[in-house]
């Protein structure tokens, strides 16, 4: 039997040590509810079950150019990331709830949660959430939980996946969520400034937004606080590399999707949810945090702390249900960035700005093809008009061998014609010009 | 051992970063800049390699030691799971590409992952319908808790109520809290299980649910689950499976037939996903026919012709618990465990499990206290002997002493309904040697207990660090190194 | 060790009653469960609270408890030096230890609560 060790002799031996037979291990379950055989297939061996999954895997399509981002990107990871986390040591432990054993994830995690403040100028970051949008609910309801009041504010250039998702965990509770709209690429004051009142708890915005675009948040962060409310900023960790930070705008709480910092695509996770606010509002942050203390002989070391909050000590009255999170993914993030360090994250993100700038000049060149937005900063995404529907362009140019970008009026329904592309420090000289030949084709 | 900040050292490179092939340098608006880089630190590739390596040494993994964390099921990890998530047509699949049109047909293999792992788990639980997207156990209460809520919301009662037994996970409470409702404690018995004349006692009409999970956190299973289900659903209430421990009866008896409609799995317990330290994890939720029209979006479904496509028109679905499909590469590996195992494998999964769990607490009867002396299922819950007790030797010293002697430790103070508890849970795929062995420390710590507890107070000793101070991590709080 | 003269509840809080005004604790049982104390969660001036609203949250390494109030009536002053030495509940639980002090607006309220010697009998009890 697979992974079992035990032979059946073995087995015999230590019912009979313990005077049992397998039925009577069972016997507390009554008769009527044993299912018998499962209509399961046979077990497989390694040597077939491998051809099945590289059978499976040979179905799905990786060889198209990717210029599709949309909050999740095709980042070079470097080989020494997967050497280190790939070590069983780290894989194979769980949370660390015995400290004297767990040095390593706790020192990695404390690591983790250091290099989260330095990207982002904030204070304390939690251990992870989810990914991006669990972090964000998260966030609204720390908001909610410190102000005591319950309306929220959030733009429509915030990653609509992660407005549905919010949308959806607040259907059952008394929270009002008020949109704004985003016509031209940055998030308009007025309309903010004009829901803004003493009832708000947060405003969500996020840098750079949805679209690609780049802003500054401290005037927002100035009136919120004026009025009692928080700041809430999800951002794009590799464009903190050269963009400014959520902490230095005057966020409050800080929140992400970590995949972009060393881990793969993989069809939809495991991701990454990071989370970090100011040092006066650490108790009301949900997730586990690693703090530095020393053991008995008076050593430095790491353990979970204010578990207090958590949900195995406060139970219903937790900050969150969160247990297992995402451990190993923040310590791939951790690696990710070391290996990088300060300058290679600079480089990679500006990096992604130059070549996103290339593309932008090279599509916008071809004839109908144009910004749909006035904005005139971007990172690495922008939005184009295409002089036709867009879900149909993008169709023949999949046939072309091109991921040209996100269709928008999946989540946006009056941007029938626009596509959202992203350029990342993967894509080449040749290939945007390739790209770029080939819209100009299917146009 | 040093920070990776410490080691940093101005202007030391690590990995190479490609070159720019393209003649446009971008000046952002200075504004929308950061005034200098992030503080990250700046170290070789060796330096990197060499810090995480040293501190791979300082873990305890399943691969390294004996993990019997009860609740946890800390089984062996297979390694081709591990090899089958990074081949690239899973690994570099984008989760947008079924956006595009046409972007169905370029990924069918994951979807076909995605749409049997749903049919599997729906035979082994007895459920009509699953979602992946929940990426945790506590994930998933919180997502069928969301369940119970639209369909009470739907029927247009008034739910305000669920009931959950005091020796629950904290989870539990936490997500039913979460999603709006209030927590009603439900008793057991001194046997350990559920008090049914109690339990009668608490419905009404406000109770939305119940939650339980079976066998319970004692490792009892309870005979009257049937029962139980029953009469949650007299008060047109909903009773929902804790998957937690499922390891004690895969392939043997299913959630469904005892009367459950929302049930979570985690696939980093029962399925032998990898634990990584904290997570990633996945908890797919699953539901009987009557509520598959709550179930997140979207959801593979099969053509007539074969094709595997995404749905996401269900008026009645609770919307996005997850940005996609849930932790796809998580769900993956669990798909290629159930393969590996088969319908065989999995029965042989649940015996071994109950039979080493037990195999433990009888050998080990002598020596400690059985918080139920009873058959217990795949853990059982021991607390130190009165000896030991009197001699100062508590749940956190055993564990300590047992660091000592290669084993990490069980899982102590939980549940705590009982005081000192110690949750054993050794899964299947430990071997009579290795039980043995840890059954011999065991016996060894009792004993050392009563002539020299003091030793045992003073544990672990071969550790890096010992007993570090919880009380001032908390006071003075050292979170982060900036 | 239970102080006479002052009254108590049965979730361990005490209160000093001097004329309408109650200065509120947690008893010596309930911060020996505890442990030391790394955190209390004072309530904010001038907050309403009820007989047995949730008042404050005391916090250990191991754990965190509400604690209700003893009276019905309003906050007029919290103890702030228990931000900076929250372990002075440990020290001097029924004397520098209080948490708060309350304006009583329902007399009727401080009838519900138990004198030292019955709140002796209770914990004999547990």
């Amino acid at each position: 039997m697979p992974f079992i060790a035990n032979t059946a002799e073995q087995q015999k031996q230590m019912l009979a040590e313990m005077g049992l037979t397998m039925d009577k291990l069972f016997s507390d379950i009554p008769k009527g509810l044993l299912c018998g055989q499962l209509n399961l297939p046979d077990g497989l061996p390694e040597q077939e079950v491998r051809e099945v999954l590289a059978g499976l895997a040979g179905k799905n399509s990786i060889d198209l150019t990717l210029f599709l981002g949309g909050g999740f990107y095709d980042h070079f990871i470097p080989a020494a990331v997967y050497s280190i986390i790939s070590r069983s040591e780290f894989y194979t432990a769980y949370t660390p709830y015995q400290p004297e054993v767990s040095q390593g994830t706790l020192q990695a995690i404390y690591e983790y949660q250091s290099t989260i403040c330095r990207l982002t100028d904030m204070e304390v970051a939690n251990a992870s959430i989810y990914d991006g949008g669990t972090a964000m609910y998260e966030a609204m309801m720390m908001s909610l939980r410190i102000t005591g009041r319950n309306k929220v504010i959030i733009d429509t250039s915030v990653n609509p996946i992660y407005r549905v998702m919010i949308e959806s965990y607040t259907r059952n509770l008394k929270i009002e969520l008020v949109q704004t709209h985003c016509a031209t690429g940055l998030v308009d004051r007025e309309q903010i400034l004009a829901k803004l009142d003493n009832d708000t708890a947060a405003v969500i915005l996020q840098n750079p937004n949805f679209f690609g675009c780049v802003d500054d948040f401290s005037d927002i962060a100035e009136a919120a606080h004026k009025k009692g409310a928080l700041l809430v900023v999800s951002c794009y960790p590799i464009s903190l590399g050269i963009l400014k930070t959520p902490g230095s705008m005057g966020a409050d709480i800080v929140t992400g999707e970590g995949q972009s910092l060393g881990m793969p695509m993989s069809f939809g996770g495991p991701y990454l949810g990071f989370m970090a606010t100011r040092m006066e509002l650490v108790r009301k942050m949900p997730g586990r945090i690693i703090g530095r203390t020393k053991d008995r002989n008076g050593n430095d070391c790491f353990v979970m702390t204010l578990q207090a909050r958590e949900q195995h000590i406060r139970r219903e009255k937790a900050t969150s249900n969160i247990c297992s999170n995402e451990a190993l993914c923040a310590m791939t993030a951790l690696v990710y960035l070391s290996l990088l360090g300060k300058e290679g994250l600079r480089e990679t993100a500006q990096l992604c700005a130059d070549k996103a700038s290339y593309a932008y000049s090279r599509l916008t060149a071809i004839p109908g093809v144009k910004s749909h937005f006035k904005a005139k900063w971007f990172f690495n995404e922008f939005v184009l008009d295409l002089p036709k529907d867009a879900a149909d362009v993008i169709g023949k140019l999949i046939e072309k061998g091109f991921a040209a970008g996100f269709p928008l009026s999946r989540y946006y329904p009056d941007m029938k014609n626009c596509i959202l592309v992203c350029v990342t420090e993967k894509r080449t000289k040749q290939q945007i010009g390739m790209f770029a030949e080939a819209l100009e084709s299917v146009l | 051992m040093k920070l990776v900040f410490d080691k940093s050292v101005p202007d030391r490179r690590g990995v190479t970063i490609t070159r720019s092939d393209v003649a446009t340098t971008v000046n952002i608006k200075k504004e929308f800049l950061r005034d200098k880089p992030a503080g990250l630190a700046e170290l070789s590739e060796l330096d990197v390699v060499r810090h995480f390596t040293e501190l791979s040494r300082r873990n305890f993994g399943v691969d390294t030691n004996f993990y019997p964390l009860g609740s946890c099921t800390m089984k062996y990890n297979p390694k081709v799971t591990e090899r089958i998530a990074a081949y690239p047509g899973f690994a570099h699949l984008h989760p947008l590409l079924p956006q595009l049109r046409g972007g169905g047909m370029l990924t069918q293999g994951a979807l076909a992952v995605l749409y049997e792992m749903d049919m599997l788990l729906r035979e082994i639980t007895a459920m009509a319908g699953f979602t992946m997207q929940p990426m945790a156990g506590a994930h998933g209460e919180l997502t069928g808790i969301m369940i119970m809520a639209a369909y009470h919301h739907s029927k247009g009662n008034k739910k305000t109520t669920v009931l959950i037994p005091d020796s629950a996970h904290g989870t539990n409470p936490a997500s039913a809290a979460i999603a709006g409702y209030k927590v009603v404690s439900a008793p057991s018995t001194d046997k350990g299980v559920m008090d049914v004349d109690a339990l009668k006692k608490l419905l009404n009409d406000e109770v939305a649910g119940l939650m339980l999970t079976c066998p319970n956190t004692l490792g009892l299973f309870d005979p009257n689950i049937k029962q139980i289900c029953d009469l949650i659903h007299s008060v047109d209430g909903l009773a929902y499976y804790d998957g937690a421990n499922l390891n004690a009866i895969v392939g043997k008896a299913r959630p469904g037939d005892f009367g459950f409609d929302i049930v979570h799995i985690n696939l980093h317990k029962t399925f032998a996903t990898p634990h990584g330290g904290g997570g990633p994890g996945a908890g797919p939720v699953g539901v009987t026919q009557k509520l598959v029209d709550y179930l997140p979006v979207s959801i593979v479904t099969k053509r007539d012709d074969g094709t595997y496509a995404l749905e996401y028109n269900r008026p009645k679905s609770i919307g996005y618990i997850a940005p996609f499909y849930g932790n796809f590469a998580v769900i993956l590996k669990a798909y290629v465990y159930i393969l590996m195992l088969g319908k065989a494998g999995l029965i042989r999964v649940a015996e071994n499990a109950v039979l080493n769990a037990n195999y433990v607490r009888i050998k080990l009867q002598k020596h400690f206290e059985q918080a139920v002396k009873a058959i217990c299922m795949h853990e059982c819950v021991l607390t130190p002997s009165k000896g030991m007790l009197d001699s100062g030797v508590h749940a956190l010293d055993v564990a300590k002493a047992l660091i000592d002697r290669g084993f990490h430790p069980p899982t102590v103070y939980f549940p705590a309904t009982v005081h000192n508890a110690i949750m054993i849970e050794p899964t299947e795929t430990e071997s009579k040697e290795t039980l043995d062995s840890f059954i011999d420390a065991m016996i060894d710590i009792a004993e050392v207990a009563k002539s020299d507890p003091e030793r045992i107070k003073a544990s672990p000793l071969t550790t890096p660090i010992c007993r570090p101070d919880d009380t001032a991590a908390a006071k003075n709080l050292d979170l982060a190194c900036l | 060790m239970v102080v006479k003269g002052l009254l108590y509840t049965k979730d361990h809080e005490w209160a000093k009653i001097e004329g309408d005004i109650a200065i509120i604790g947690i008893t010596d049982h309930a911060q020996n469960q505890l442990g030391e104390l790394t955190f209390v969660e004072l309530p904010d001036v001038g907050k309403e609270i009820k007989q047995k609203g949730e008042l404050a949250v005391v916090e250990s390494s191991k754990a965190a408890s509400d604690v209700y109030s003893p009276v019905t009536g309003r906050v007029i002053e919290s103890n702030t030096k228990l931000e900076k030495n929250p372990e002075i509940v440990n020290d001097d639980c029924y004397g520098a230890g209080w948490i708060c002090k309350i304006q009583i607006t329902d007399k009727g309220s401080t009838q519900n609560l138990i004198d030292a010697a019955q709140y002796e009998i209770y914990l004999k009890g547990l």
